[in-house]
């Protein structure tokens, strides 16, 4: 098994203060891999950091090999796609224009949409099932379609590589759902996926690896019923809970038990 | 809380038709897409601006009707008419088209940096800036016209850095940045002190000097020659070119820091440039005609609202703000034909009440 993304005892924080400390992890290639861990133990910013947004003050993030600080942004661009939790949607924009701008990375200097560019999106599109919305208002959209057109755009950027900060948060539990299958659906497509999650039992059913994290160190990674039991969850979260299987899928199933 | 009203606008039937567009083939081999609206709305434009143009030029203490002028300038009329309207009216004219298309460029290019509408030049204190630079050099360094725009252009460009470095935040988290409320509420300060400064330097002066430095301060076209229509050409020109090619990733930049890099942008760089870009269209206004308001807050909304574009277009604004300041000039001219106002006073009189309609209007959007 390749891999795809490969940090390598890397320090990782926002000015003076380190949120992440000689952290070490590796993303194979057609995985789907979730973090999950407490609020502010590192995750978004172990993600960040994977996609070059933020640089680790010691240690290496390579990707296919290649150490990020030696690739040009926009050719990080053309293997990597972010969907980061702090994108805006310009006022007024349509949704097959906000697809749209997933291109950049692939277009030349000032050059327009070519044909192989409306094809990519017509598919993001299609994928995402937002085909229908294409020519509507992002700001008239609801939560879950405004998220599945972001995804659309990352998708656009023609990348098999996808990380995703928190897809799920601020929907509903239907449109959650909508937005995992769509991961999964990819997943099984052949792209390599990491997201950041907060609901356990989401992170056991659809992931392939899972990565526990807290305080900014690495508690436990592997496949969900490898790592997913109650001593893992008191260990991460502080919460006593047991775990049973999923009726459905056979996964790990997290119930609190403190109540 | 939402309110049942709100939800009547999202449930509207999806339109499932496309834009119509309309394929232009152009010499390198694409096709340019524009939309049909667009393309009818920048024809009227230009259309309302060679109206404007027309009439103006053919305005003036020897009023010549629009036949003679428009043969004038096609150089089939009499000598004198080519010699009133080409010689001395048409370089005021030409020069009112190129700035006004450099305060739309600027004020679109600093539109969309802030995200938003009042993130324009002369609110976040530029056009007090050039003020202070060309006092300064009136006054103390007995100015050249020459010296008063180099001035002009060195205040406009500082004051524009000082308020860049208060309003930027330090530090590298998802907030880093620039954000827009900042760079505006900081603006306003600067520019309120650098007023104070401004009137404090002409309560000093004699009472000529006072006089020459409040003339340039209004802002105005009044004997403008061709060498001017060369000098702005050239600047507004490059301005263009330079804020077209950016124009992409500027408007990239408006989705977030994040996203932006994750598609191949280098933020920091772009931002830097397209600063550069919008107080170089700005500060050439300054320098040549003084400051003149409000033409770059006000081009780039109402360019928006005509096209229907999503976030500030530059090309739309640039059409809008020529016509604007041709428009506006010719109001000042028209006004009291015995003695002409500055434009700047008709800019401000006009932005004045566009910027109340601007203020109550974003003030409703935000308590909805």
């Amino acid at each position: 098994m390749t891999t795809r993304l490969q940090v390598d005892h890397a320090t990782i924080g926002y000015g003076d203060r380190s949120v992440i400390q000689d952290l070490d992890i590796s993303v194979t290639d057609g995985s789907f891999t979730v973090i999950i861990g407490p609020n502010a133990c590192g995750k978004s910013t172990l993600l960040r950091s994977m996609a070059r947004l933020l640089k680790p003050t010691a240690g290496i993030v390579s990707l296919d090999g290649r150490n990020l600080e030696d690739m040009s942004s926009r050719a990080i661009a053309r293997i990597l796609g972010l969907l980061p939790q702090s994108a805006i949607a310009p006022d007024g924009i349509r949704v097959r224009d906000l697809v749209a701008r997933g291109r950049f990375p692939h277009r030349g200097f000032l050059a327009r949409n070519t044909p192989h560019d409306l094809e990519v999106i017509d598919q993001a599109l299609e994928a995402t099932g937002t085909t229908d919305l294409a020519y509507r208002l992002v700001d008239e959209l609801s939560g879950g379609q405004r998220q599945r057109v972001w995804i659309a755009m990352v998708l656009a950027q023609e990348t098999d590589l996808l990380l995703l900060d928190e897809p799920t948060t601020f929907l509903d539990i239907a449109h959650q759902i909508a937005v995992l299958n769509l991961c999964s659906k990819l997943h099984r497509g052949g792209s390599t996926v990491v997201a950041v999650l907060h609901d356990l039992n989401h992170a056991c059913r659809y992931a392939s690896h899972i990565v526990a994290m807290r305080d900014g160190r690495i508690v436990a990674r592997g496949a969900p019923k490898d790592i997913i039991d109650a001593d893992l969850v008191r260990d991460v979260f502080d919460l006593p809970a047991m775990v049973i299987d999923d009726p459905v899928t056979g996964t790990p199933l997290v119930i609190p038990t403190a109540t | 809380m939402t309110t049942p009203t709100t939800h009547a606008t999202t449930t509207r039937t999806p339109k499932a038709r496309g834009p119509r567009v309309i394929p232009v083939p152009t010499r390198l081999g694409g096709v340019l897409h524009l939309t049909v609206r667009k393309a009818i709305v920048t024809l009227v434009i230009l259309l309302a601006a060679a109206l404007v143009l027309v009439v103006s030029v053919g305005t003036g203490e020897v009023p010549i009707p629009a036949g003679r002028v428009i043969g004038a300038l096609l150089g089939t009329g009499d000598a004198g008419d080519i010699l009133v309207v080409r010689q001395w009216r048409l370089p005021r004219a030409l020069v009112a088209v190129l700035l006004g298309a450099s305060l739309g460029i600027g004020g679109a290019i600093f539109q969309s940096l802030t995200r938003n509408p009042l993130g324009s030049p002369d609110i976040i204190g530029f056009g007090t800036g050039s003020y202070t630079g060309a006092l300064v050099v009136i006054l103390f360094l007995g100015g050249s016209s020459l010296g008063t725009a180099g001035g002009a252009l060195l205040g406009g460009i500082l004051t524009a850095f000082a308020v860049y470095l208060l309003a930027r935040t330090r530090g590298t988290g998802a907030r880093a940045g620039l954000p827009g409320f900042r760079l505006i509420i900081v603006g306003i300060g600067v520019s309120a002190m650098l007023s104070a400064v401004n009137t404090w330097i002409i309560l000093r002066a004699e009472v000529e000097d006072a006089m020459r430095v409040a003339i340039w301060g209004a802002g105005s076209l009044n004997g403008l020659s061709w060498s001017h229509v060369r000098l702005s050409a050239v600047a507004v020109l490059l301005i263009a070119v330079f804020a077209t090619v950016l124009s992409e990733r500027m408007h990239l930049l408006e989705m977030g820091d994040d996203l932006s890099t994750s598609l191949g942008i280098r933020t920091e760089t772009t931002r830097i440039l397209l600063i550069v870009v919008g107080i170089s269209a700005v500060a050439v206004v300054a320098s040549v005609a003084g400051p003149i308001s409000f033409v770059a807050l006000a081009a780039p909304q109402i360019a928006r609202r005509l096209t229907h574009d999503s976030g500030v277009a530059i090309g739309p604004a640039a059409l809008v703000g020529a016509f604007l300041l041709l428009g506006s000039d010719y109001i000042a001219q028209r006004i009291h034909p015995q003695t002409p106002l500055p434009v700047g006073v008709v800019t401000v009189s006009l932005g004045g009440a566009y910027l109340v309609w601007l203020l109550i209007h974003e003030g409703r959007k935000g308590r909805s």
